[in-house]
């Protein structure tokens, strides 16, 4: 395929519009995808040459990102999440009729080239699924009648613009607020204060508040701050002499199944995350922050740019904010582009400079060197919005609330099968039967406290707490009732992690592999005994192995449940001690082909020994 | 003695200020298992083979900086375990057919399994479909046995100064590829001198025309251990390099 002049003429400026900046790289070929509906190889090539890098390094990004693709998609291009929750609302069925409707396999792009479709990781809209997107727009609350219309939307090449709005709709779903979302904060009130006060002393309230990072891993804010401020130091702890940029970056890459708090966050109360990305800005003296928002999340830039541009206006944002001599900070989104791993700090700070989200060698950690090698504070949606909140109504307002070691509250994502799935916040502290309760579940047969990556909970479990002294999260919390099947589960989440796994470290890029192999041959009852102390083994060897969090996490789901659920695998494996882990009949296809047989004696069982 | 101390498997060693464990341990006669290090470039970390455990947290050695005191432990049961692990992995991942392969003997891949005494694949063969290019007059890449060590990446980066290498993909379906307009190594600025088409660990980057000069049974491992070999290189000359 040759590009027209005009063509050629869009990208260069594309390139242009984004200064011709290799950090804008996974920017400029967002746009590059939506133009073409790919990314053709002659588009590679004039992208490389504007920015001055190797066409490896264009191609690189291509392949890494999900939403990104060298293979020609289709002018409306479809996807379904796969996260558990949209499968058990039914959205293989439904691929399975729009497919067939369409009359396009999943993966493929259909000849005449009006749509594509394939599957996708989760969506964050698990409260309110089957969900999907077209075009990289939420689609929401899929059923066959609303599939119907698509169809015939598609095929009338009706523009996404008239697609009737009910199915671009997305609710809040707000259905227990807590200390947050019951005391939003007036658009500047934090920073008015801090100006006013000064934030040696904001800092001091931060500290005293006790918030930890509300992404998981759970570190404190106040210390992370404290290290990014001071450094980088000399070996004699002196700061090293030279201008030094420091950065703020409120990581929204939103991508734990079953997680959605940050996209009502950011829905609702963008001012609040906003103004807490400021006031670290105050405190740690950065002139430049990013949002870094999933690419699922496209959907909310439009309205996130109007509240940057209004607290431009506002002059909460911008030079000399609030009139403070000196305080400049501004705010640019970045657009990620399907990439689970990209929520782990560095890789998303790899990717905000227009990389392949690979998670970077520690130390250094991004306190110290983070994005472009300056030191950068990373931190959660929900954890600015929580600053911005303490910075207001002060540190001890806040400490008042939840544990010892765990202060303030947690926001969580209820999905899976209750009667009321949504936000809820609870000071830390709660206990899981008082959230099951909370939101109508009943005959639970285990709750996914943390998303894929977390815990699984079995009922005899249920009075342990939220915190991170109990039962860490980062708000995603799925139930099971007992009409479920705990290994299609597992084998949800065992995919789910190998498809994710960035490559960059043998026992992750292969195991996770390995590892949906074998989850698989044992949900297809093809497991015996062996496998089992297999699959064992090797979940425990990718936990201790790899490199970063996804893989370290990425057996969590197999080492869980073998655990909580040991009779769901004894149920499932063979009497055999060992079976071929491949189907021996099916190998024998081709070979039946070429000699024109299909007897009795051309066919083989599948036996184990 | 200036506090520049650390102990590896109760065995005291000196570091200097920047090394890594690796480094350190290089230089004291300490034999680290590894493929995707070499000291000539920046080290990476992402085979995984050099995991220690460092006052009882697992660490990649050639990436985790020497500090006063650490307590490392190298040659342990549970470590070599790991090891054996990765490397099975590794040979699984890709198609490696030892018996008739040009790099059989002066391979780190089977020097490394010899060295651990792997026998079997353990897991099942993954069989993946990659593509050999085989354009370029005096270089053949055959990516079937790439284990992504990425020290052709960093080769030609930082020795060449020429980028023809880089990881693309994702996870499993990572692969090697070319910096060129067809994506094939004729069009590249690849050399047969170049550091980047000597620097492979395995036979995913051979020189044509050479295969068989030295014949099986006289090559680098038929007769020593990787240990042996890895350290005389690497404490050799900073530019000496492997094998």
């Amino acid at each position: 395929m040759s590009l027209a002049e005009a063509e050629r003429e869009m990208l260069l400026d594309i390139v242009r519009r984004h200064d011709a900046q290799p950090t804008q790289l996974l920017q400029i070929l967002r746009e590059v995808q939506d133009g073409f509906h790919c990314v053709p190889p002659e588009a590679m090539d004039i992208v490389a040459a504007g920015l001055k890098v190797p066409r490896t390094r264009v191609q690189g990004v291509v392949e890494f990102y999900s939403l990104l693709s060298l293979e020609q998609q289709g002018r409306f291009h479809i996807l379904l999440s796969d996260s558990i929750t949209d499968q058990m609302l039914g959205s293989r069925a439904l691929m399975e009729y729009l497919s067939a409707k369409l009359g396009v396999a999943p993966g493929q792009t259909r000849p005449d080239g009006r749509v594509s479709l394939g599957f996708t990781s989760c969506t964050g809209l698990c409260d309110q699924g089957p969900a999907g997107l077209v075009n990289g727009h939420w689609l929401s609350r899929l059923d066959g009648e609303r599939i119907e219309h698509i169809v015939d939307l598609v095929e009338r090449e009706i523009p996404l613009a008239n697609w009737p709005e009910a199915f671009f709709k997305v609710e809040d779903n707000v259905q227990l607020p807590g200390l947050l979302l019951e005391h939003p904060i007036a658009a500047g009130a934090a920073l008015r204060l801090a100006v006013r006060q000064g934030f040696d002393e904001i800092f001091v309230e931060i500290n005293r508040s006790g918030l930890r990072g509300r992404g998981g891993a759970g570190f404190e804010a106040a210390w992370k701050w404290k290290f990014c401020a001071e450094g980088p130091e000399d070996e004699f702890g002196l700061p090293l002499a030279g201008q030094t940029d420091r950065y703020v970056v409120c990581n929204a890459d939103e991508g734990e199944p079953g997680t959605f708090k940050d996209r009502v966050l950011l829905n609702s109360y963008a001012h609040q995350v906003f103004e807490g990305m400021t006031v670290c800005a105050g405190v740690i003296r950065a002139k430049q922050g990013f949002l870094y928002l999933r690419g699922e999340y496209r959907h909310l830039r439009p309205q996130l740019e109007a509240v940057l541009a209004e607290r431009r206006a506002k002059k909460l944002l911008g030079k000399n904010i609030l009139g403070r001599q000196g305080f400049d900070f501004d705010i640019a989104i970045h657009l990620g582009a399907g990439a689970y791993v990209c929520g782990e700090e560095s890789a998303l700070i790899e990717s905000l400079e227009g990389k392949r989200g690979v998670p970077r060698v520690r130390p250094p950690y991004p306190v110290v060197s983070g994005y472009l090698g300056q030191p950068t504070v990373v931190n959660n949606v929900e954890t600015f919005a929580a600053v911005a909140a303490i910075a207001f109504y002060g540190g001890s307002w806040f400490a008042a609330h939840g544990t010892e070691k765990s202060k303030g509250s947690k926001i969580i994502s209820i999905s899976g099968d209750c009667e009321r799935p949504g936000i809820y916040e609870y000071d830390f502290g709660v206990t899981i039967a008082e959230i099951l309760l909370d939101c109508g579940a009943e005959h639970t047969l285990g709750v996914q406290v943390g998303g894929a990556s977390g815990t699984i909970i079995s009922e005899r479990e249920f009075h342990r707490k939220l915190a991170f002294e109990d039962l860490a999260t980062g708000g995603s919390f799925i139930i099971f009732d007992k009409t479920r099947d705990i290994l299609e589960v597992v084998r949800n989440f065992t995919h789910f992690f190998a498809h994710e796994s960035c490559g960059f470290c043998t026992p992750c890029r292969v195991g996770t592999t390995l590892l949906k192999k074998e989850v698989d041959k044992i949900c297809d009852g093809h497991g015996g005994a062996l496998d089992l102390a297999g699959m064992t083994s090797l979940a425990r060897f990718i936990k201790s192995a790899s490199h970063c969090g996804l893989g370290q996490s990425a057996a969590n789901p197999v080492l869980g449940t073998l655990a909580h659920y040991p009779e769901a695998y004894k149920s499932r494996l063979k009497a055999v001690s060992f079976e071929a882990g491949f189907d021996l009949d099916d190998s024998l296809e081709i070979a039946r082909r070429m000699s024109l047989r299909d007897d009795a004696l051309a066919h083989l069982e599948q036996e184990g020994i | 003695m200036n506090n520049h101390t650390l102990t590896i498997d109760g065995k005291t060693i000196e570091f200097e200020d920047g090394d890594t464990i690796m480094a350190a341990a290089a230089r004291a006669g300490v034999y680290i298992p590894h493929l995707c290090h070499n000291p000539e470039f920046t080290p990476q970390g992402n085979c995984k083979l050099c995991e220690v455990k460092v006052n009882g947290r697992n660490c990649s050695a050639c990436t985790f900086p020497a500090a006063e005191g650490q307590i490392v432990l190298n040659h342990t049961k549970e470590l070599s375990e790991t090891r054996r692990t990765i490397t099975q992995m590794l040979f699984v991942e890709g198609n490696h057919l030892c018996p008739g392969c040009e790099k059989s003997g002066n391979c780190n891949l089977q020097a490394v399994a010899y060295s651990l005494n792997i026998t079997d694949n353990r897991f099942p063969l993954l069989y993946p479909k990659r593509e050999v290019d085989a354009s370029h007059p005096d270089i053949l890449l055959d990516r079937d046995r790439c284990i992504f060590c990425e020290l052709c990446v960093r080769a030609s980066r930082e020795a060449d100064g020429k980028d023809v290498f880089a990881i693309s993909g994702r996870g499993i379906g990572n692969h090697l590829i070319v910096n060129s307009p067809s994506g094939k190594l004729v069009d590249s600025g690849l050399e047969a001198s170049d550091r980047a088409a000597q620097v492979c660990p395995v036979g995913a980057i051979i020189i044509k025309r050479h295969g068989f000069e030295v014949p099986i049974g006289q090559r680098i491992y038929d007769h020593r251990q990787i240990s042996e070999v890895s350290l005389k290189s690497e404490q050799g000359e900073a530019g000496g390099g492997h094998a």
